[in-house]
């Protein structure tokens, strides 16, 4: 019998994380609603005049996408961890490090992928114009992934430690920040007429070291957790 | 004559090491210092824009210089503990974490108590104070992470993790006045070029990063000491210590 392929072991691994997804909606849910509370809250707080709604409205979007997907990060491993099956996964043949790639990429897809759908109705809210919305969807496609690949480094190392998320939150919101420094800059330098590029190229950027290199680290901290 | 490289790489031998030297790294950081503030208070000139309060630089910037090295110090121990498995690197980078935020901090404050009179702001968002910031928050997380682990071999590598994931700040805080328009001043003082400043004042700069050098040092040997002894308080060694009966 020939050794299963690895492209047959990322799919399986990958469709079974979307398929456990799909069955708890009630958690994809959950992060939307949060994303849309939190996003919320800042006009509740500062005021609601528009000219200064539509100043913060990229930078609030954006970090209330950040907080969403962090609280997301959660059930990256958590399951597979509490039944064993993340153990199995270390054990098996194929490289852990595309494994978890492949869970990442599931967990992107049900949970950070809504975001940047719903993104743009927050936007709204803030009454941002075509021009900005565009920019903002561009700028959390290519930043949610990176966020999820550097929050799984940091997901990975606090498996089944105590303090769980406050201490997952120190240990990841500042290597988010430049995921959002040239997130929410590039909407903001689309509003005032600069131009996005150079912060989505930064973006990019971002997203392909992290593509690179965060697999391979949460690799590492997934062997650390189940030694 | 062979010369055994690892002698001291083990805890036990290491601790008395480590004991002999610290009275003479303290010794050096307080005459270091005292050589260092002599200079910057009395033999370098006034500084023909900023008068007399930037002589807060003595402090300010030997403290940032120490944060960022003692990061990176932290990070190689830290990594070497991970890659080789040895106990004594991961004690090292747990020892160094406490002296490298308190640095950090004295960095930030003395630049926000500097930046008051001279910008007439405590603190603003640029990029260099900003990842400075960034940089103290990475070692809070570093020594969080070690402090919620209960396992001390599962916590010197995980805390490995997360200080080499962020090692990548420490280049950032560097070039940051470069790579962007920022309100913090630019470098004066390079590898490649002669320095900008009067030479009394980078030779006070200079003596005092030597004087919170040794000192680090020093604190960092006394904080490994307590570290080894909390760790290895099984071992028929420290059972046998003379310490233990005071």
């Amino acid at each position: 019998m020939n050794a299963p392929r690895l492209i047959d072991a990322l799919l399986a691994v990958a469709s079974r994380d979307l398929l456990t997804a799909l069955r708890h909606r009630a958690d994809l849910l959950t992060t939307l609603i949060f994303f849309a509370i939190v996003a919320s809250l800042f006009p509740l707080g500062v005021g609601s005049e528009t000219a200064l709604l539509r100043l913060m409205g990229p930078g609030v979007v954006w970090v209330a996408a950040l907080l969403a997907s962090m609280l997301a990060l959660a059930r990256l491993f958590a399951g597979d961890y509490a039944d064993g099956t993340l153990e199995q996964l270390a054990l098996s043949p194929h490289p852990l490090t595309m494994l978890v790639l492949a869970k990442i990429a599931a967990h992107w897809l049900a949970s950070g992928l809504p975001l940047v759908i719903i993104a743009p109705l927050l936007g709204l809210q803030f009454d941002l114009n075509a021009d900005a919305q565009l920019v903002l969807l561009a700028s959390l496609l290519l930043g949610t992934p990176t966020l999820s690949l550097i929050g799984a480094v940091g997901a990975a190392l606090t498996l089944g430690v105590r303090g769980g998320g406050a201490l997952l939150s120190l240990l990841v919101l500042p290597l988010y920040v430049p995921v959002l420094i040239f997130g929410a800059g590039a909407v903001e330098a689309t509003a005032s007429g600069l131009g996005a590029t150079a912060h989505l190229s930064l973006l990019g950027a971002l997203l392909l070291v992290a593509l690179v290199f965060a697999p391979w680290a949460t690799a590492v901290s997934v062997r650390i957790a189940v030694e | 004559m062979t010369i055994n490289w690892f002698k001291y790489s083990s805890p036990a031998s290491f601790y008395p090491l480590a004991g002999r030297f610290i009275p003479w790294f303290f010794a050096a950081a307080a005459l270091l210092a005292i050589g260092g503030l002599y200079i910057s208070f009395f033999l370098a000139p006034t500084d023909a824009q900023q008068g007399e309060a930037y002589r807060i630089i003595f402090i300010h910037v030997p403290a940032a210089w120490m944060s960022m090295f003692l990061y990176i110090v932290m990070a190689m121990w830290a990594g070497v503990g991970l890659a080789f498995n040895t106990r004594l690197s991961s004690m090292v980078a747990s020892a160094l974490a406490p002296t490298g935020a308190m640095m950090t901090f004295v960095a930030l404050w003395t630049g926000s108590l500097w930046g008051k009179p001279m910008w007439g702001t405590w603190w603003v968002w640029d990029a260099r104070l900003t990842s400075e910031l960034i940089l103290l928050f990475l070692y809070f997380g570093f020594m969080s992470l070690q402090a919620a682990i209960d396992d001390p071999r599962r916590a010197d590598k995980a805390g490995a993790v997360i200080a080499l994931v962020g090692v990548i700040n420490v280049p950032i805080i560097y070039f940051s006045v470069k790579w962007w328009n920022t309100l913090h001043q630019g470098a004066s003082v390079s590898l490649m070029k002669s320095p900008t400043m009067a030479r009394t004042m980078l030779l006070g700069m200079l003596v005092m990063a030597l004087a919170f050098w040794m000192y680090s040092i020093a604190a960092m040997l006394m904080r490994l000491r307590s570290i080894i002894l909390e760790r290895e308080r099984n071992s028929d060694w420290v059972k046998g210590l003379k310490e233990r009966l005071s």
